[in-house]
């Protein structure tokens, strides 16, 4: 594919530039904006750098955590063939598309001073559990990215050839050989990758921060942004953290793409190896045991919000549900719409490059995912205030910025699959003539209708469940849902919160199905 | 209708490729040689996909070195990959009238016929993956007449079907050939092949495709690198 | 930015699925922005916006748009374009930060007989409300609630949940507070304190729905605020710490925006907060003192209230100073 330069058609350039060049504009216009704004210099306080320093203690502690866990857990569920195993791998795609204040509501459910696991220790005369602080924001951050990173070894463990395990089976080799000469050499190609990837997640974590942190204790670099912006009106205060995010998480890309492969994101395998190793003693009830744990720490807040929200149906919908519900809905699906067409635009302009223009182009994707959404809200919010009134386009503007925080997960579902059809169909189009629009219908979007389908999902899922930059300035007559949810938890109306927190869960999990589906239905391979 | 290559030569870091010969017209012509010798590659300069670094490829003395692939004489099939799999038998053969599929009812009858000429009649509404793998080496035959090009190349077309197939679908191309005054080149790992059907053989090795030569006198009388790679 | 179709696609999706909240376009709607628990179903909002309603003709749209400080920072981010028209919910420690702005218009008017403790000479905001901050404890839960700094701080085993002070104006209360009893020991009471405090809060509502579930012993809060447990709730465990240090005082005020499109309407409506119509909704929704109410007025219930020995309060403009030094010695101390 070297020679593939000199066959980007203008068709294929044009709007990938385009999109990346508003990109740009839009990752770097509101810092240039807010800086402007602010005038003069100023330094960092010391709560400044408490932030920072915050920041990458619970990031380090949650992907190191999450990926201590996500090892025996993955190992187990490769090797031991049970019922409901493939719906527990499926379950484990559920944490990344939740709501992170669904989430919240359950941990709480759960963690909290009142408690489950309270309740639980004060009966046996123990203490009470604080969630506030390190322990609950990492403790959230694991709850999200456990499931992620073991789907992520999962498809490491699918990757290993079988044959190396008959192979292993024929020689005699017990679990700690087979670990040694199999699995080892496998997690070390794949866990680095997994581990930034968590990490470069829990930096720019806002709202588990936001009601887990507790104070200047514990305050990510995201949220000290968004108090600047929002209590202080300190514009210069924020456009400062929001460079040191950047630099921060463009040095972990950079390690990311220095350590190898950054970690595939996708579907998990479910397929199943037979497996020799560890047939019997105590193994499969250590395997067992993994499971039911990491099941009994995953399970119960989900569980939780669904019979608390499900109980507070019953006696009644909040009033103001289903408004902010349907302008989620009407925004999730814009941000998918645009999360496609741009991740689309940018696909083929990657793969139409050489390698390392490619590289690039995506980088600056990713680097769009450091990009506080606080800082483009409020430089956008301060540029459309000059010429309009922003509360006018204050959705469109939630809207672009939610499509930008999807691209990146979209980029890595549409550029391999675009390259894998370029390979396999890209000779048979060129020789046969098909090119420009007729190329794309004809063989580009069916053969990407699944990953189309995922990205456009994903997107719409994650818009759905945001509660992020709507916060800032929300329109007086407009409430999204979780906005909705947010403000029923703030004003101690917890009952109708868990209602909201359910019909909340409920669309996006859906929306992602639905649209995920319609993707997979009929596309034959 | 002759196709020539003009002090052809290709270059890559761990590799090369040289090539100055006349194919002959109206024939099928073979192309045999060690994996990775370059006959694939062959092909690829003939077809657009890659570019000389130096020389001319001329067809009809009309220079095509800098022609896209679309637009040069040739027709092209695949070991795999000649279907798009998300598409009927009959949008796949439509391709061959139409890249962007806009088909009249006239266009339909000439995919049916093509079809019919392949023996795959009554199978145009189905997907690729309900074809076996010789219905489908047959579908993407019947795109090639229907793309009505002078020139059909065959990279490994039928190398994953078995013997009977195999000869099923040598004689069918034999008779399109006939039919249609097609030119051939056909790259296959089975020596037997080209003594099958192919007059000449082009042999390819060590960086160098070979003149065609006569198929019978190359195959009985083998040399050097050829005897080698035979293995006899 | 991006390609126009999508974005104009957006917008028209967005604006065909908005619920249509507007419908009284026939008369002048007149915007208030306020503080997140003012509007609540059992907040003085909807009665306040009946009664006002009533009489002006107009649509009253109270905005929940944060707690007192966030409030502020919300009308500086909207600069001349905020669709408010007043603003709600500062307080004293907030006005003279507001005042700088240049976003508040002058009330100008004679400020009538107030209800207050002091004298109120403020010609931008004119004040509705006013109460002590205090720490609320549950009595079935702590038998001997501390009586001072010094005691809370000496509890080991108290938990407590106070307002961030950047955002909320009890949690800028509660820094005046220590500010006003320690002065230049406010860092080291802060240290001191850090331990007992589980978490900090954005706003009022947030850290008092905390304690009501159970997640501190303590919160911060107001003097009267047990009041609307034994007057709505009928429950008497909620009580108000009295402190021997003295309680500071929060006094709330109302402000006309300069860039006010309805400014008869905004007049009328601060007229219309000083009347009884206002005022008398205050106790029982807002749990606070009314500005332009006698003691005699106020429901039963509230003379069990405690009466704080000594109430503290920092003049409006000495507090900006005053805050920038308290708020650094603050983060400084539980950032650590």
């Amino acid at each position: 594919m070297a020679r593939r330069a000199g066959r980007l058609s203008r068709a294929r350039f044009w709007p990938g530039a385009i999109t990346l060049i508003a990109l740009g504009a839009l990752a770097f216009g509101p810092i240039a904006v807010l800086l402007l704004h602010a005038g003069g210099e100023g330094g960092f306080s010391r709560a400044d750098l408490a932030a920072i320093r915050f920041t990458l203690v619970q990031s380090t502690l949650s992907a190191l955590i999450s990926v201590l866990l996500a090892i025996p857990f993955a190992r187990a569920l490769a090797r031991r063939q049970f019922a409901g195993r493939g719906l527990i791998i499926a379950f484990l795609g559920a944490p990344f598309l939740l709501p992170v204040i669904v989430a919240i509501l359950g941990l709480l459910a759960v963690w909290g001073r009142s408690g489950l696991v309270s309740d639980l220790s004060q009966s046996v005369g123990g203490p009470v559990i604080s969630i506030y602080g390190l322990g609950g924001v990492v403790l959230a951050h694991v709850f999200f990215n456990l499931p992620l990173v073991t789907r992520l070894l999962l498809q490491g463990w699918a990757a290993i050839p079988p044959e190396r395990f008959r192979l292993a089976a024929q020689l005699g080799m017990g679990p700690r050989p087979v670990f040694r000469l199999l699995e080892a050499p496998m997690l070390r190609a794949v866990v680095p990758g997994a581990f930034l990837l968590v990490f470069l997640l829990c930096m720019t974590s806002f709202a588990v921060a936001l009601t887990l942190g507790g104070g200047p204790r514990a305050t990510t670099v995201e949220l000290a942004i968004y108090q600047a912006l929002r209590f202080d009106f300190d514009l210069g205060a924020a456009a400062r953290l929001a460079l040191v995010q950047l630099g921060l998480c463009a040095a972990v890309a950079g390690l990311a793409v220095l350590v190898g492969r950054p970690a595939e994101f996708g579907r998990g395998q479910g397929r199943l190896r037979r497996r020799w190793d560890a047939p019997g003693g105590i193994w499969p009830a250590i395997d067992g045991g993994v499971i039911a744990l990491a099941l009994a720490f995953l399970l119960p807040p989900l569980g939780l919000v669904i019979l608390r929200g499900g109980a507070a149906l019953l006696s009644g919908m909040p009033p103001g549900l289903w408004p902010a519900a349907a302008t989620s809905l009407a925004l999730a699906l814009s941000a998918a719409l645009l999360t496609v067409a741009a991740a689309m635009s940018l696909a083929m302009l990657i793969t139409g490059l050489p390698r390392a223009r490619g590289a690039l182009a995506e980088g600056v994707g990713l680097l769009v995912l450091s990009v506080s959404p606080f800082v483009m809200g409020t430089g956008l919010f301060l540029m459309i205030r000059a010429v309009a009134d922003p509360f006018d386009w204050a959705l469109v503007m939630t809207g672009l910025i939610n499509a930008a925080m999807s691209l990146p997960f979209a980029l890595r579902a549409l550029v391999p699959a675009l390259t894998r059809v370029e390979a396999d169909y890209g000779r048979l189009a060129d020789s046969l003539g098909m090119r420009g629009f007729g190329r794309m219908r004809l063989l580009v979007l069916p053969q990407l209708r699944a990953p189309l389908a995922f990205s456009a999902g994903l997107a719409a899922a994650l818009s759905m469940g945001d509660l992020g930059v709507i916060t800032l300035f929300a329109p007086p007559e407009l409430e999204t849902l979780p906005l909705f949810m947010y403000r029923l938890m703030g004003a101690y109306r917890m009952q109708d919160a868990a209602g909201a927190a359910l019909v909340l869960l409920t669309l996006s999990l859906a929306i992602f199905w639905l649209i995920d589906r319609g993707g997979r239905h009929d596309a034959a391979t | 209708m002759t196709l020539r290559l003009e002090g052809v030569r290709l270059v890559r870091p761990d590799f090369s490729l040289s090539a100055d010969f006349t194919v002959p017209k109206g024939e099928i012509t073979a192309i045999i040689g060690p994996s990775g010798s370059g006959k694939s590659t062959l092909l690829s300069l003939i077809a657009g996909f890659e570019t000389p670094a130096q020389g001319r490829i001329l067809f009809e003395e009309r220079d095509l070195t800098d022609v896209p692939p679309a637009d040069r004489p040739v027709s092209l099939v695949f070991q795999d990959n000649n279907l798009f799999p998300h598409l009927s038998v009959e949008r796949n053969v439509g391709l061959g009238l139409d890249p962007g599929l806009r088909l009249g009812a006239e266009d339909r009858a000439c995919v049916a016929r093509a079809l019919e000429e392949v023996g795959l009649s009554g199978l145009a509404q189905r997907k690729p993956g309900a074809l076996s793998g010789g219905q489908q080496s047959r579908a993407a035959l019947a795109r090639a007449l229907l793309r009505d090009k002078p020139l059909l190349l065959l990279d490994e077309a039928f190398a994953a079907l078995g013997p009977a197939l195999r000869r099923d679908m040598l004689a069918l191309v034999e008779g399109l050939r006939a039919r249609h005054e097609l030119s051939v080149l056909m790259v296959t790992h089975d020596p037997g092949d080209a003594a099958a059907i192919a007059p000449h053989t082009i042999f390819v090795d060590g960086g160098v495709a070979h003149a065609p030569a006569p198929t019978a006198a190359l195959l009985e009388a083998p040399s050097g690198a050829l005897a080698a790679y035979l293995g006899d | 930015m991006m390609p126009g179709s999508p974005l104009r696609a957006v917008a028209l999706l967005a604006a065909a699925l908005t619920p249509a909240t507007a419908l009284a376009q026939d008369k002048p709607v007149l915007t208030v922005y306020t503080y997140d628990s003012f509007v609540t179903d059992w907040g003085p909002g909807p009665g306040v916006e009946q009664a006002f309603e009533a009489t002006c003709g107009c649509d009253l749209q109270l905005v929940a748009a944060g707690d007192g400080a966030a409030l502020l920072g919300r009308i500086q981010l909207e600069g001349g374009r905020s669709d408010a028209d007043i603003v709600l919910g500062l307080d004293t420690t907030l006005t003279a930060l507001a005042e700088e702005t240049g976003l508040f218009a002058p009330h100008g008017r004679e400020v009538p007989a107030l209800d207050l403790p002091i004298a109120w000479t403020d010609q931008t905001f004119l004040p509705f409300d006013w109460g002590y901050f205090a720490f609320v404890y549950d009595t079935t839960r702590l038998d001997t609630p501390p009586a001072s700094f010094a005691e809370l701080i000496a509890a080991e085993d108290i938990s407590l949940v106070i307002q961030d002070p950047r955002s909320s104006t009890p949690g800028l209360g509660l820094l005046m507070w220590v500010k006003s009893v320690f002065g230049d020991a406010a860092p080291e009471t802060w240290a001191a304190l850090a331990p007992r405090i589980v978490t900090v809060t954005k706003g009022w509502s947030e850290a008092y729905g905390l304690f009501l579930e159970g997640e501190a012993d303590m919160v911060l809060s107001y003097s009267t605020s047990p009041a609307y447990h034994l007057i709505a709730e009928e429950d008497a465990t909620k009580a108000a710490a009295k402190f021997s240090d003295g309680h500071y005082m929060q006094i709330e005020v109302a402000g006309k925006l300069a860039s006010t499109d309805q400014p008869e309407l905004a007049d009328a409506f601060l007229d219309f907060m000083l009347t009884p119509a206002f005022q008398e909704v205050i106790p029982t929704t807002n749990w606070m003192y009314p500005a332009a109410l006698p003691a005699e007025a106020l429901p039963e219930g509230f003379e069990q209230m405690i009466t704080p020995g000594k109430s503290l309060l920092v003049p409006a403009e000495e507090v900006p100073a005053l805050r920038e030094e308290a708020l650094q010695e603050w983060l400084d101390a539980l950032a650590g």
